[in-house]
Protein backbone atom coordinates (compact mmCIF):
# COMPACT_ATOMS: atom_id res chain seq x y z
CA UNK A 1 0.00 0.00 0.00
CA UNK A 2 1.12 3.51 -0.72
CA UNK A 3 1.68 5.49 2.43
CA UNK A 4 -0.71 8.36 3.04
CA UNK A 5 1.30 11.41 2.26
CA UNK A 6 1.01 15.12 2.39
CA UNK A 7 1.47 16.82 -0.92
CA UNK A 8 5.10 17.10 -1.71
CA UNK A 9 7.40 17.36 -4.69
CA UNK A 10 7.17 19.54 -7.77
CA UNK A 11 3.51 18.74 -8.55
CA UNK A 12 2.43 19.87 -5.10
CA UNK A 13 4.43 23.08 -5.24
CA UNK A 14 2.91 23.84 -8.59
CA UNK A 15 -0.58 23.11 -7.25
CA UNK A 16 0.02 25.72 -4.57
CA UNK A 17 0.83 28.25 -7.28
CA UNK A 18 -2.33 27.25 -9.11
CA UNK A 19 -4.43 27.92 -6.02
CA UNK A 20 -3.53 31.57 -6.53
CA UNK A 21 -4.99 31.50 -10.03
CA UNK A 22 -3.73 31.63 -13.58
CA UNK A 23 -3.70 34.25 -16.33
CA UNK A 24 -6.21 32.10 -18.22
CA UNK A 25 -8.02 28.90 -17.33
CA UNK A 26 -6.29 25.61 -18.10
CA UNK A 27 -9.56 23.85 -18.42
CA UNK A 28 -12.71 25.63 -19.39
CA UNK A 29 -16.09 23.98 -19.67
CA UNK A 30 -18.57 25.60 -21.99
CA UNK A 31 -22.08 24.29 -22.02
CA UNK A 32 -23.44 25.34 -25.38
CA UNK A 33 -27.09 24.65 -24.68
CA UNK A 34 -29.44 23.56 -21.95
CA UNK A 35 -31.38 21.63 -24.57
CA UNK A 36 -31.10 17.89 -24.35
CA UNK A 37 -32.84 14.96 -25.95
CA UNK A 38 -32.31 12.89 -22.81
CA UNK A 39 -33.33 13.55 -19.23
CA UNK A 40 -30.66 11.87 -17.07
CA UNK A 41 -31.69 11.80 -13.44
CA UNK A 42 -28.30 13.12 -12.26
CA UNK A 43 -27.81 15.88 -14.87
CA UNK A 44 -25.44 18.37 -13.25
CA UNK A 45 -26.91 21.28 -15.22
CA UNK A 46 -30.61 20.31 -14.95
CA UNK A 47 -30.77 20.38 -18.73
CA UNK A 48 -33.73 19.70 -20.95
CA UNK A 49 -35.19 22.84 -22.53
CA UNK A 50 -33.28 25.38 -24.54
CA UNK A 51 -32.98 28.75 -22.84
CA UNK A 52 -34.38 31.50 -25.06
CA UNK A 53 -31.46 33.73 -24.05
CA UNK A 54 -28.89 31.20 -25.30
CA UNK A 55 -25.79 32.80 -26.87
CA UNK A 56 -26.22 33.30 -30.61
CA UNK A 57 -23.80 31.93 -33.17
CA UNK A 58 -22.14 35.34 -33.47
CA UNK A 59 -21.82 35.66 -29.69
CA UNK A 60 -20.32 32.18 -29.46
CA UNK A 61 -17.76 33.14 -32.09
CA UNK A 62 -16.86 36.23 -30.08
CA UNK A 63 -16.27 34.01 -27.06
CA UNK A 64 -14.02 31.78 -29.17
CA UNK A 65 -12.07 34.87 -30.33
CA UNK A 66 -11.57 35.80 -26.68
CA UNK A 67 -10.42 32.29 -25.81
CA UNK A 68 -7.94 32.39 -28.66
CA UNK A 69 -6.57 35.72 -27.44
CA UNK A 70 -6.32 34.37 -23.90
CA UNK A 71 -4.61 31.21 -25.18
CA UNK A 72 -7.15 28.87 -23.70
CA UNK A 73 -5.83 25.91 -25.60
CA UNK A 74 -8.98 23.89 -25.57
CA UNK A 75 -12.49 23.87 -24.21
CA UNK A 76 -14.66 21.08 -22.90
CA UNK A 77 -17.94 21.57 -24.66
CA UNK A 78 -21.03 20.12 -23.07
CA UNK A 79 -24.65 20.88 -22.41
CA UNK A 80 -27.34 19.72 -22.53
CA UNK A 81 -26.51 17.79 -25.61
CA UNK A 82 -24.29 20.19 -27.57
CA UNK A 83 -24.92 18.52 -30.92
CA UNK A 84 -28.58 19.57 -30.90
CA UNK A 85 -27.51 23.14 -31.58
CA UNK A 86 -27.95 23.69 -35.30
CA UNK A 87 -24.67 25.63 -35.43
CA UNK A 88 -22.75 22.98 -33.49
CA UNK A 89 -20.53 21.93 -36.40
CA UNK A 90 -20.01 25.52 -37.48
CA UNK A 91 -18.82 26.44 -33.98
CA UNK A 92 -16.63 23.36 -33.81
CA UNK A 93 -14.93 24.34 -37.05
CA UNK A 94 -14.64 27.96 -35.95
CA UNK A 95 -12.95 27.00 -32.67
CA UNK A 96 -10.49 24.56 -34.19
CA UNK A 97 -9.72 27.11 -36.90
CA UNK A 98 -8.82 29.61 -34.18
CA UNK A 99 -6.37 27.51 -32.14
CA UNK A 100 -8.99 26.48 -29.63
CA UNK A 101 -9.14 22.70 -29.46
CA UNK A 102 -12.44 21.11 -28.56
CA UNK A 103 -13.33 18.14 -26.48
CA UNK A 104 -17.04 17.70 -26.43
CA UNK A 105 -19.30 15.47 -24.39
CA UNK A 106 -22.19 13.75 -26.04
CA UNK A 107 -24.78 11.15 -25.25
CA UNK A 108 -23.96 9.67 -28.65
CA UNK A 109 -27.44 9.86 -30.10
CA UNK A 110 -26.31 12.05 -32.98
CA UNK A 111 -22.94 10.50 -33.68
CA UNK A 112 -23.75 8.59 -36.84
CA UNK A 113 -21.22 7.22 -39.33
CA UNK A 114 -20.87 10.53 -41.16
CA UNK A 115 -20.40 12.54 -37.96
CA UNK A 116 -17.84 10.02 -36.75
CA UNK A 117 -15.84 10.33 -39.98
CA UNK A 118 -15.90 14.10 -39.72
CA UNK A 119 -14.67 13.98 -36.11
CA UNK A 120 -11.98 11.43 -36.88
CA UNK A 121 -10.55 13.73 -39.55
CA UNK A 122 -9.60 16.49 -37.09
CA UNK A 123 -6.57 16.47 -34.81
CA UNK A 124 -8.10 19.24 -32.77
CA UNK A 125 -11.30 17.52 -31.74
CA UNK A 126 -11.77 14.96 -29.02
CA UNK A 127 -15.02 13.26 -28.13
CA UNK A 128 -16.35 12.02 -24.86
CA UNK A 129 -19.26 9.59 -25.01
CA UNK A 130 -21.27 9.42 -21.81
CA UNK A 131 -22.31 6.04 -20.48
CA UNK A 132 -23.14 5.33 -16.85
CA UNK A 133 -23.34 1.57 -16.84
CA UNK A 134 -21.73 -1.35 -18.64
CA UNK A 135 -25.18 -2.85 -19.10
CA UNK A 136 -28.36 -1.28 -20.44
CA UNK A 137 -30.07 -2.16 -17.19
CA UNK A 138 -27.71 -0.07 -15.06
CA UNK A 139 -27.16 2.73 -17.55
CA UNK A 140 -30.71 3.25 -18.72
CA UNK A 141 -32.04 3.45 -15.16
CA UNK A 142 -30.13 6.73 -14.94
CA UNK A 143 -29.90 7.97 -18.52
CA UNK A 144 -33.15 6.72 -20.02
CA UNK A 145 -34.29 3.77 -22.09
CA UNK A 146 -32.23 3.40 -25.24
CA UNK A 147 -29.35 5.55 -24.00
CA UNK A 148 -27.03 2.56 -23.62
CA UNK A 149 -27.61 1.43 -27.18
CA UNK A 150 -27.14 4.97 -28.48
CA UNK A 151 -23.76 5.30 -26.75
CA UNK A 152 -22.59 1.90 -27.97
CA UNK A 153 -23.61 2.78 -31.52
CA UNK A 154 -21.72 6.06 -31.31
CA UNK A 155 -18.61 4.23 -30.15
CA UNK A 156 -18.95 1.70 -32.97
CA UNK A 157 -19.16 4.52 -35.47
CA UNK A 158 -16.15 6.32 -33.99
CA UNK A 159 -14.10 3.13 -33.97
CA UNK A 160 -15.14 2.30 -37.52
CA UNK A 161 -14.09 5.79 -38.61
CA UNK A 162 -10.64 5.18 -37.15
CA UNK A 163 -11.03 7.62 -34.25
CA UNK A 164 -8.80 6.14 -31.57
CA UNK A 165 -8.40 7.43 -28.07
CA UNK A 166 -11.78 9.08 -27.73
CA UNK A 167 -13.14 8.97 -24.21
CA UNK A 168 -15.77 6.75 -22.68
CA UNK A 169 -16.97 8.92 -19.84
CA UNK A 170 -18.63 7.36 -16.81
CA UNK A 171 -20.06 9.03 -13.74
CA UNK A 172 -19.40 6.56 -10.93
CA UNK A 173 -22.53 5.56 -9.03
CA UNK A 174 -23.53 3.04 -6.41
CA UNK A 175 -24.84 0.82 -9.21
CA UNK A 176 -21.98 0.88 -11.70
CA UNK A 177 -19.03 0.87 -9.30
CA UNK A 178 -19.06 -2.94 -9.48
CA UNK A 179 -18.76 -2.72 -13.29
CA UNK A 180 -15.46 -0.85 -13.53
CA UNK A 181 -13.65 -3.80 -15.11
CA UNK A 182 -16.43 -4.26 -17.65
CA UNK A 183 -16.44 -0.55 -18.45
CA UNK A 184 -12.67 -0.61 -18.95
CA UNK A 185 -13.05 -3.62 -21.23
CA UNK A 186 -15.79 -1.83 -23.15
CA UNK A 187 -13.56 1.20 -23.68
CA UNK A 188 -10.72 -1.09 -24.80
CA UNK A 189 -13.03 -2.80 -27.30
CA UNK A 190 -13.57 0.46 -29.13
CA UNK A 191 -10.05 1.81 -28.79
CA UNK A 192 -11.31 4.41 -26.35
CA UNK A 193 -9.90 5.61 -23.06
CA UNK A 194 -11.99 5.21 -19.93
CA UNK A 195 -12.73 8.35 -17.96
CA UNK A 196 -14.36 8.08 -14.56
CA UNK A 197 -15.74 11.10 -12.78
CA UNK A 198 -17.39 11.82 -9.52
CA UNK A 199 -21.16 12.08 -9.10
CA UNK A 200 -21.84 15.54 -7.71
CA UNK A 201 -25.05 16.62 -6.02
CA UNK A 202 -25.41 19.39 -8.61
CA UNK A 203 -28.42 20.10 -10.82
CA UNK A 204 -30.85 17.19 -10.80
CA UNK A 205 -28.07 15.32 -9.02
CA UNK A 206 -29.15 17.18 -5.89
CA UNK A 207 -32.30 15.05 -5.91
CA UNK A 208 -30.63 11.74 -6.66
CA UNK A 209 -27.19 12.01 -5.06
CA UNK A 210 -28.20 10.43 -1.77
CA UNK A 211 -29.48 7.34 -3.57
CA UNK A 212 -26.80 7.15 -6.25
CA UNK A 213 -23.47 8.18 -4.76
CA UNK A 214 -21.14 5.30 -3.89
CA UNK A 215 -21.16 4.07 -0.31
CA UNK A 216 -18.09 4.51 1.88
CA UNK A 217 -17.02 0.92 1.20
CA UNK A 218 -17.47 1.50 -2.54
CA UNK A 219 -15.40 4.71 -2.39
CA UNK A 220 -12.56 2.68 -0.96
CA UNK A 221 -12.97 0.04 -3.67
CA UNK A 222 -12.99 2.79 -6.31
CA UNK A 223 -9.84 4.36 -4.88
CA UNK A 224 -7.97 1.06 -4.96
CA UNK A 225 -9.13 0.38 -8.50
CA UNK A 226 -7.98 3.81 -9.67
CA UNK A 227 -4.68 3.66 -7.78
CA UNK A 228 -3.88 0.34 -9.45
CA UNK A 229 -4.44 1.77 -12.92
CA UNK A 230 -2.59 5.07 -12.63
CA UNK A 231 -2.77 7.16 -15.78
CA UNK A 232 -4.51 4.48 -17.85
CA UNK A 233 -7.81 5.81 -16.60
CA UNK A 234 -8.67 9.51 -16.69
CA UNK A 235 -10.53 11.13 -13.84
CA UNK A 236 -10.57 14.86 -14.56
CA UNK A 237 -8.91 15.13 -11.16
CA UNK A 238 -12.34 14.51 -9.64
CA UNK A 239 -11.40 12.02 -6.92
CA UNK A 240 -8.73 14.00 -5.11
CA UNK A 241 -10.92 13.87 -2.00
CA UNK A 242 -10.10 10.14 -1.77
CA UNK A 243 -6.32 10.71 -1.45
CA UNK A 244 -6.36 9.96 2.30
CA UNK A 245 -7.07 6.29 1.45
CA UNK A 246 -3.49 5.88 0.30
CA UNK A 247 -1.87 8.88 -1.30
CA UNK A 248 -2.58 11.16 -4.23
CA UNK A 249 -4.04 9.87 -7.49
CA UNK A 250 -2.63 11.27 -10.76
CA UNK A 251 -3.58 14.91 -11.25
CA UNK A 252 -3.10 18.24 -9.58
CA UNK A 253 -5.08 17.26 -6.51
CA UNK A 254 -6.81 20.52 -5.89
CA UNK A 255 -10.18 22.19 -6.29
CA UNK A 256 -9.64 24.25 -9.41
CA UNK A 257 -12.85 26.27 -9.17
CA UNK A 258 -12.17 29.83 -10.31
CA UNK A 259 -8.45 29.11 -10.18
CA UNK A 260 -7.68 26.85 -13.12
CA UNK A 261 -11.20 25.96 -14.26
CA UNK A 262 -14.56 27.63 -14.75
CA UNK A 263 -17.81 27.21 -16.58
CA UNK A 264 -19.48 29.32 -19.25
CA UNK A 265 -23.15 28.35 -19.36
CA UNK A 266 -25.44 28.55 -22.42
CA UNK A 267 -26.58 32.11 -21.64
CA UNK A 268 -23.01 33.30 -21.06
CA UNK A 269 -23.03 33.19 -17.28
CA UNK A 270 -19.62 32.36 -15.86
CA UNK A 271 -19.56 30.07 -12.83
CA UNK A 272 -16.63 28.88 -10.75
CA UNK A 273 -16.86 25.33 -12.03
CA UNK A 274 -19.21 23.07 -14.01
CA UNK A 275 -20.80 21.81 -10.81
CA UNK A 276 -21.70 25.15 -9.29
CA UNK A 277 -24.56 26.52 -11.36
CA UNK A 278 -25.96 28.69 -8.56
CA UNK A 279 -25.97 32.47 -7.93
CA UNK A 280 -23.53 31.92 -5.06
CA UNK A 281 -20.84 30.96 -7.59
CA UNK A 282 -21.76 33.28 -10.44
CA UNK A 283 -18.79 35.47 -11.35
CA UNK A 284 -20.26 37.43 -14.26
CA UNK A 285 -21.42 37.11 -17.86
CA UNK A 286 -19.52 37.05 -21.13
CA UNK A 287 -21.95 39.65 -22.53
CA UNK A 288 -20.89 42.30 -20.02
CA UNK A 289 -18.29 44.93 -21.00
CA UNK A 290 -14.85 43.37 -20.87
CA UNK A 291 -16.32 39.97 -21.67
CA UNK A 292 -15.02 36.68 -20.40
CA UNK A 293 -11.48 37.95 -20.05
CA UNK A 294 -12.44 40.52 -17.46
CA UNK A 295 -14.66 38.09 -15.57
CA UNK A 296 -11.83 35.58 -15.35
CA UNK A 297 -9.18 38.09 -14.31
CA UNK A 298 -11.08 40.56 -12.14
CA UNK A 299 -14.37 39.21 -10.83
CA UNK A 300 -14.68 39.57 -7.05
CA UNK A 301 -15.75 35.93 -6.71
CA UNK A 302 -12.74 34.52 -8.53
CA UNK A 303 -10.42 36.91 -6.72
CA UNK A 304 -11.79 35.59 -3.44
CA UNK A 305 -11.45 31.94 -4.49
CA UNK A 306 -7.79 32.57 -5.32
CA UNK A 307 -7.00 33.74 -1.82
CA UNK A 308 -5.77 31.25 0.76
CA UNK A 309 -8.73 29.20 1.96
CA UNK A 310 -9.35 28.24 5.52
CA UNK A 311 -9.48 24.52 6.25
CA UNK A 312 -11.98 25.25 9.01
CA UNK A 313 -12.96 22.11 10.84
CA UNK A 314 -10.56 20.11 8.66
CA UNK A 315 -7.41 22.01 9.59
CA UNK A 316 -6.56 19.71 12.47
CA UNK A 317 -6.98 16.55 10.37
CA UNK A 318 -3.67 15.03 9.37
CA UNK A 319 -5.01 14.29 5.90
CA UNK A 320 -6.01 17.87 5.10
CA UNK A 321 -2.79 18.31 3.14
CA UNK A 322 -3.82 15.57 0.72
CA UNK A 323 -7.56 16.10 0.27
CA UNK A 324 -7.68 19.89 0.83
CA UNK A 325 -11.20 19.52 2.22
CA UNK A 326 -12.58 18.04 -0.99
CA UNK A 327 -15.10 19.43 -3.45
CA UNK A 328 -16.71 22.83 -2.91
CA UNK A 329 -19.78 21.95 -4.99
CA UNK A 330 -20.36 18.66 -3.18
CA UNK A 331 -20.31 20.49 0.14
CA UNK A 332 -22.46 23.38 -0.99
CA UNK A 333 -25.26 21.33 -2.53
CA UNK A 334 -25.45 18.96 0.43
CA UNK A 335 -25.72 21.89 2.83
CA UNK A 336 -22.29 21.48 4.40
CA UNK A 337 -20.05 24.41 5.31
CA UNK A 338 -17.45 25.11 2.64
CA UNK A 339 -14.64 25.06 5.18
CA UNK A 340 -15.50 21.63 6.54
CA UNK A 341 -15.30 18.04 5.36
CA UNK A 342 -16.48 16.77 1.99
CA UNK A 343 -19.70 14.71 2.24
CA UNK A 344 -17.66 11.73 1.03
CA UNK A 345 -14.71 12.43 3.36
CA UNK A 346 -12.48 9.36 3.43
CA UNK A 347 -12.24 9.68 7.20
CA UNK A 348 -16.00 9.44 7.55
CA UNK A 349 -16.43 12.99 8.83
CA UNK A 350 -18.80 13.82 5.98
CA UNK A 351 -21.51 11.44 7.11
CA UNK A 352 -21.48 12.93 10.58
CA UNK A 353 -21.60 16.45 9.13
CA UNK A 354 -24.55 15.51 6.90
CA UNK A 355 -26.48 14.19 9.88
CA UNK A 356 -25.72 17.36 11.77
CA UNK A 357 -26.73 19.68 8.93
CA UNK A 358 -29.91 17.78 8.08
CA UNK A 359 -31.62 17.71 4.68
CA UNK A 360 -33.13 21.20 5.08
CA UNK A 361 -29.67 22.79 4.96
CA UNK A 362 -29.14 21.93 1.30
CA UNK A 363 -29.80 24.89 -1.04
CA UNK A 364 -32.07 24.25 -3.97
CA UNK A 365 -30.49 24.43 -7.40
CA UNK A 366 -31.46 27.84 -8.75
CA UNK A 367 -31.24 27.24 -12.49
CA UNK A 368 -33.48 24.52 -13.89
CA UNK A 369 -34.16 23.76 -17.55
CA UNK A 370 -35.54 20.28 -16.99
CA UNK A 371 -38.26 19.06 -19.32
CA UNK A 372 -41.54 19.80 -17.62
CA UNK A 373 -43.08 16.44 -18.47
CA UNK A 374 -41.74 13.14 -19.68
CA UNK A 375 -39.92 13.33 -22.99
CA UNK A 376 -42.26 12.51 -25.82
CA UNK A 377 -41.16 9.78 -28.15
CA UNK A 378 -42.64 8.71 -31.41
CA UNK A 379 -45.54 6.33 -31.19
CA UNK A 380 -44.72 2.67 -31.03
CA UNK A 381 -44.78 0.91 -34.38
CA UNK A 382 -48.18 0.05 -35.68
CA UNK A 383 -49.95 2.53 -33.40
CA UNK A 384 -51.47 5.85 -34.18
CA UNK A 385 -49.53 8.94 -33.27
CA UNK A 386 -50.16 10.11 -29.76
CA UNK A 387 -50.20 13.72 -28.86
CA UNK A 388 -49.84 13.27 -25.12
CA UNK A 389 -46.53 12.64 -23.41
CA UNK A 390 -45.16 9.13 -23.38
CA UNK A 391 -41.99 7.92 -21.68
CA UNK A 392 -38.92 8.49 -23.82
CA UNK A 393 -37.92 5.46 -25.81
CA UNK A 394 -34.93 5.80 -28.02
CA UNK A 395 -33.14 3.14 -29.91
CA UNK A 396 -36.17 0.96 -30.54
CA UNK A 397 -36.66 0.76 -34.25
CA UNK A 398 -39.99 -0.10 -35.69
CA UNK A 399 -39.99 -3.30 -37.68
CA UNK A 400 -39.39 -2.58 -41.36
CA UNK A 401 -42.78 -3.93 -42.32
CA UNK A 402 -44.50 -1.32 -40.21
CA UNK A 403 -42.85 1.60 -41.99
CA UNK A 404 -44.30 2.34 -45.39
CA UNK A 405 -41.64 2.64 -48.04
CA UNK A 406 -38.78 1.88 -45.70
CA UNK A 407 -35.64 0.23 -46.98
CA UNK A 408 -34.14 -3.07 -46.00
CA UNK A 409 -33.50 -3.56 -42.30
CA UNK A 410 -30.04 -2.59 -41.10
CA UNK A 411 -27.53 -5.38 -40.91
CA UNK A 412 -26.55 -4.26 -37.43
CA UNK A 413 -28.45 -2.07 -34.98
CA UNK A 414 -25.94 0.71 -35.53
CA UNK A 415 -26.36 0.90 -39.26
CA UNK A 416 -29.19 3.24 -38.51
CA UNK A 417 -29.25 6.15 -36.16
CA UNK A 418 -31.24 5.01 -33.15
CA UNK A 419 -32.95 8.38 -33.26
CA UNK A 420 -33.58 8.28 -36.99
CA UNK A 421 -36.56 10.40 -37.78
CA UNK A 422 -36.28 12.47 -34.62
CA UNK A 423 -33.25 14.58 -35.29
CA UNK A 424 -34.18 17.37 -37.62
CA UNK A 425 -37.52 17.98 -36.01
CA UNK A 426 -36.09 17.96 -32.54
CA UNK A 427 -33.49 20.55 -33.42
CA UNK A 428 -36.12 22.96 -34.65
CA UNK A 429 -38.27 22.56 -31.63
CA UNK A 430 -37.49 25.10 -29.00
CA UNK A 431 -38.13 22.62 -26.27
CA UNK A 432 -36.43 19.69 -27.95
CA UNK A 433 -39.12 17.25 -27.08
CA UNK A 434 -39.16 14.31 -29.37
CA UNK A 435 -42.38 15.10 -31.03
CA UNK A 436 -44.52 12.14 -31.94
CA UNK A 437 -46.74 14.05 -34.35
CA UNK A 438 -43.80 15.36 -36.40
CA UNK A 439 -42.20 12.00 -36.92
CA UNK A 440 -45.48 10.37 -37.79
CA UNK A 441 -46.15 12.95 -40.47
CA UNK A 442 -42.73 12.36 -41.88
CA UNK A 443 -43.36 8.62 -42.19
CA UNK B 1 -6.23 16.44 -21.23
CA UNK B 2 -3.13 14.81 -19.86
CA UNK B 3 -0.68 16.69 -17.78
CA UNK B 4 2.96 15.91 -17.31
CA UNK B 5 4.98 16.56 -14.20
CA UNK B 6 6.35 20.09 -14.25
CA UNK B 7 9.47 20.44 -16.33
CA UNK B 8 12.25 22.20 -14.55
CA UNK B 9 16.01 21.82 -14.46
CA UNK B 10 15.58 21.63 -10.68
CA UNK B 11 13.35 18.56 -10.93
CA UNK B 12 16.12 16.15 -11.90
CA UNK B 13 18.34 14.37 -9.42
CA UNK B 14 21.49 16.44 -8.92
CA UNK B 15 24.52 14.73 -10.26
CA UNK B 16 22.58 12.06 -12.15
CA UNK B 17 23.83 11.49 -15.68
CA UNK B 18 21.94 13.42 -18.34
CA UNK B 19 19.97 11.13 -20.67
CA UNK B 20 20.71 11.16 -24.35
CA UNK B 21 19.48 14.53 -25.50
CA UNK B 22 21.74 15.73 -28.27
CA UNK B 23 22.69 19.31 -27.42
CA UNK B 24 24.68 19.66 -30.59
CA UNK B 25 21.77 19.31 -32.99
CA UNK B 26 19.33 21.96 -34.15
CA UNK B 27 15.98 21.80 -32.36
CA UNK B 28 12.76 23.75 -32.42
CA UNK B 29 9.49 23.97 -30.62
CA UNK B 30 7.03 21.61 -32.31
CA UNK B 31 4.71 23.41 -34.74
CA UNK B 32 1.65 22.18 -32.85
CA UNK B 33 2.84 23.53 -29.50
CA UNK B 34 1.57 26.76 -28.01
CA UNK B 35 3.33 28.58 -25.16
CA UNK B 36 1.38 30.60 -22.61
CA UNK B 37 3.26 32.73 -20.08
CA UNK B 38 2.04 32.38 -16.50
CA UNK B 39 3.23 33.88 -13.20
CA UNK B 40 5.01 30.61 -12.31
CA UNK B 41 6.67 30.24 -15.73
CA UNK B 42 4.67 28.96 -18.69
CA UNK B 43 2.25 26.37 -19.93
CA UNK B 44 3.03 24.37 -23.02
CA UNK B 45 0.19 22.70 -24.85
CA UNK B 46 0.58 20.24 -27.70
CA UNK B 47 -2.48 20.27 -29.94
CA UNK B 48 -1.60 16.90 -31.42
CA UNK B 49 -0.93 14.86 -28.31
CA UNK B 50 -3.26 17.05 -26.19
CA UNK B 51 -0.69 17.03 -23.45
CA UNK B 52 -0.01 19.95 -21.20
CA UNK B 53 3.37 20.66 -19.65
CA UNK B 54 4.23 23.19 -17.01
CA UNK B 55 7.51 25.04 -17.17
CA UNK B 56 8.59 26.42 -13.84
CA UNK B 57 11.90 27.90 -14.90
CA UNK B 58 12.07 31.15 -16.83
CA UNK B 59 15.55 30.41 -18.18
CA UNK B 60 14.26 27.19 -19.71
CA UNK B 61 11.43 29.19 -21.22
CA UNK B 62 13.97 31.57 -22.78
CA UNK B 63 15.85 28.59 -24.23
CA UNK B 64 12.66 27.20 -25.77
CA UNK B 65 11.70 30.50 -27.31
CA UNK B 66 15.14 30.89 -28.88
CA UNK B 67 15.67 27.24 -29.83
CA UNK B 68 14.56 27.62 -33.44
CA UNK B 69 16.97 30.45 -34.13
CA UNK B 70 20.12 28.74 -32.94
CA UNK B 71 22.23 26.23 -34.84
CA UNK B 72 22.28 23.93 -31.81
CA UNK B 73 20.48 23.52 -28.51
CA UNK B 74 23.80 24.10 -26.78
CA UNK B 75 24.11 27.51 -28.39
CA UNK B 76 20.55 28.41 -27.32
CA UNK B 77 21.45 27.43 -23.74
CA UNK B 78 24.62 29.51 -23.80
CA UNK B 79 22.74 32.51 -25.18
CA UNK B 80 20.33 32.18 -22.24
CA UNK B 81 23.29 32.46 -19.88
CA UNK B 82 23.45 28.80 -18.80
CA UNK B 83 26.96 27.91 -17.68
CA UNK B 84 28.69 24.56 -17.97
CA UNK B 85 27.77 23.61 -14.40
CA UNK B 86 24.05 24.00 -14.99
CA UNK B 87 24.02 22.58 -18.50
CA UNK B 88 23.37 18.90 -17.59
CA UNK B 89 20.21 19.89 -15.71
CA UNK B 90 18.92 21.80 -18.73
CA UNK B 91 19.91 18.94 -20.98
CA UNK B 92 17.73 16.64 -18.86
CA UNK B 93 14.81 19.08 -19.01
CA UNK B 94 15.12 19.38 -22.79
CA UNK B 95 15.25 15.60 -23.01
CA UNK B 96 11.95 15.42 -21.13
CA UNK B 97 10.40 17.90 -23.54
CA UNK B 98 11.73 15.96 -26.53
CA UNK B 99 10.25 12.71 -25.23
CA UNK B 100 6.84 14.33 -24.88
CA UNK B 101 7.21 15.76 -28.42
CA UNK B 102 7.08 19.37 -27.23
CA UNK B 103 10.34 20.02 -29.05
CA UNK B 104 11.45 18.38 -32.27
CA UNK B 105 14.63 17.96 -34.29
CA UNK B 106 14.99 20.47 -37.04
CA UNK B 107 16.72 19.79 -40.32
CA UNK B 108 20.19 21.26 -40.33
CA UNK B 109 23.85 20.49 -39.85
Amino acid sequence: MIAAADRSGPVARLAERFERGLTSPICLTWELTYACNLACVHCLSSSGRRDPAELSTAECKQVIDTLQRMQVFYVNIGGGEPTVRRDFWELLDYATGHQVGVKFSTNGTRIDAAAARRLAASDYVDVQVSLDGATAEVNDAVRGVGAHQAAICAMQHLAAAGFTGFKLSVVVTRHNVSQLDELKALADTYGAQLRLTRLRPSGRGADTWHQLHPTAAQQRQLYDWLAARGEQVLTGDSFFHLAPYGGPLPGLGLCGAGRVVCLIDPVGDVYACPFTIHPEFLAGNVRQPGGFEQVWRDSPLFTRLRQPQSGGACTSCRFYGSCRGGCMAAKFFTGLPLDGPDPECAQGHGQAALRLAGPAAAPRPAVDHSHRGPLRARAAPGRRARTGPVPVIIGSRPSPASLPGSAAPPARPCDANPLAGFGSEASKDQHYVLDAAHTQRKG
Amino acid sequence: MSTDAPVSPRAGTPGSPAPGFDLDRPWRLDDRVAVRPEPFGALLYHFGTRRLSFLTDTTLLAVLRALGEHPTARSACMAAGIGDGALPAYQRALGTLARSQMIARRAGP
